[in-house]
């Protein structure tokens, strides 16, 4: 089978400045891949290759076994900044229901598909609510349920969480954790913050800037479910954590 | 509401100001003139004015040409400024041509439309539009070209068609600043309208209003003065208040 997610030696030159070079990257059916690095390494830049938003100067990113020449349905965003990614004047299910429309689903199925993805995220009892009355989580949950609406078989992830306070990060960090267990999608999840890449991911990708290049290919051998608690306690989980935080400190020297 | 608390106290100014003026007009020798007239000539003018209908028929005269010309530019400005808004290029290609079109005062066309149109409602009316464009235009464009960039990826992300985008994300975008820019390019048809009834066209509250100056009858042609104010200015509450309505939940 191919791997649903693949990079050949692909690099972006912007305006005469190297951002990207020579990145080399299979990523596995299903698998949960964070990618951690200094701030200017490319990381968000390199989200938005995998999604077609940028196209690469040199290589090519593939999904599925195919070219990525432009953005695909089957591949979903979910952008940082919520509060702009979401259409203020539409209700919670009018935002879902823009990737239905985009998917082309008949007027008569939208409902019903509607509540089940607001369901899903927690979501079901403020399908009326404004993105203006709603708290910076509950948004972000909007925003995955949206994504979730295209049914992906990869979900692209932009530093979800990191607007976030802890409680409500932890929260919807196993949220995702269960989501994505539920549907079977492959993650690409950028953050800066090394603890969640350990807690979430398979595997963990560190950068180095000047130009953005992989540096680093983790293994995470944690068990799941991860929790919490007993999961950041574990000699494997503080090993890592150790592992993550040297290669930050060498890579910002 | 404090707005409302205030009110009595905000009246107090003009109410002084008319009873000074009432006693000046009485006590400056109690004479006519042709010029002057005291608010209480002015009030039974405003009043026999709108009992006979000649106001209202006025104002409905004035009203349809307003209308008709904020819809007609209005539209035109709505279209041109979706279209330079969102094709960079195509605004680059005719910047020249609106920036030297747009300076020309409305109301310097009137002797070009005269001759075209005649007297009538169709020389108001291109008068009018053509006014009613540029706030429409300048507005709309800036609005769309404005819209969040994120939004345009989630679009693009989506692989959200051109129309759609448009219709589902440009568009309700751009909505609220488009119609900020239809209440004052509706300020501005009123204005016009009237100006282009006080200097040639034969209808309306304009026209009125120079008729009652030119016959010397100064009380009649206040009252037509106070009741443009008030037509004005029930345009713009009447807006303001559609604005609330339509755009108040999420802004």
């Amino acid at each position: 089978m191919t791997a649903p997610i693949a990079l050949r030696n692909v690099g972006l030159t912007l305006g005469g400045k190297r951002i990207l070079d020579g990145i080399d990257l299979e990523i596995a059916r299903g698998s949960f891949t964070c990618v951690v690095g200094p701030s200017g390494c490319g990381k968000t830049t390199l989200l938005r290759l995998v999604a077609g938003l940028v196209l690469p100067t040199e290589g090519e990113v593939q999904i599925g076994g195919t070219r990525v020449v432009a953005p695909r349905r089957d591949v979903a965003v979910v952008f940082q900044d919520y509060g702009r990614a979401l259409l203020p004047w539409r209700t919670a299910a009018g935002n879902v229901s823009l990737a239905l429309e985009a998917m082309g689903v008949a007027p008569r199925a939208r409902p019903a598909r509607i509540r089940d993805l607001l369901g899903r995220v927690g979501l079901a009892e403020h399908a009326d609510k404004f993105p203006a009355q709603m708290s910076g989580g509950m948004q972000q949950r909007l925003q995955i349920a949206r994504c979730l609406a295209q049914q992906p078989e990869v979900l692209l992830m932009d530093e979800p969480f990191g607007a976030l306070d802890a409680m409500t990060r932890q929260g919807l960090q196993d949220e995702v954790l269960a989501l994505v267990g539920d549907s079977g999608a492959t993650v690409f999840f950028v953050t800066h913050d090394l603890e969640e890449a350990a807690y979430l991911g398979d595997v963990v990708i560190g950068l180095l800037p000047h130009p953005g290049r992989i540096a680093r290919q983790v293994a995470v051998k944690l068990p799941r479910p991860r929790d919490q608690l007993a999961t950041r306690e574990l000699p494997e989980f503080l090993r890592l954590r150790r592992e993550l935080f040297d290669f930050m400190r060498t890579a910002e020297a | 509401m404090s707005g409302l608390h205030a009110l009595p106290r905000a009246l107090a100014v003009p109410a002084l100001l008319l009873i000074a003026a009432e006693a000046a007009m009485r006590l400056g020798g109690g004479t006519t003139s042709d010029a002057l007239a005291p608010p209480s000539a002015v009030a039974r003018a405003l009043a026999i004015g709108l009992g006979d209908g000649s106001l209202l028929a006025a104002s409905l005269a004035t009203l349809a040409a307003a209308i008709g010309g904020l819809m007609l530019g209005g539209a035109l400005g709505l279209l041109l400024g979706l279209l330079f808004g969102t094709v960079p290029a195509l605004a680059r290609l005719f910047s020249i041509t609106v920036e030297a079109i747009r300076p020309v005062p409305a109301v310097a066309l009137i002797p070009l439309a005269l001759i075209l149109f005649g007297f009538g409602y169709r020389l108001e009316i291109s008068i009018v539009a053509f006014a009613a464009i540029w706030p429409m235009l300048v507005f709309t464009q800036s609005a769309v070209a404005g819209v969040e960039p994120r939004l345009i990826e989630v679009a693009r992300a989506l692989r959200l068609p051109l129309g759609a985008r448009l219709w589902k994300i440009v568009i309700p975008f751009a909505l609220p600043r488009i119609f900020v820019a239809f209440r004052l390019a509706a300020g501005v048809a009123l204005i016009v309208a009237v100006t282009v009834e006080i200097a040639v066209n034969p209808l309306g509250l304009g026209y009125g209003m120079t008729m009652a100056q030119q016959t010397l009858r100064p009380a009649e042609m206040l009252a037509y003065l106070v009741w443009i104010g008030v037509v004005g200015w029930v345009l713009n509450v009447a807006l303001l208040a559609v604005q609330r309505r339509a755009f108040g939940r999420f802004m």
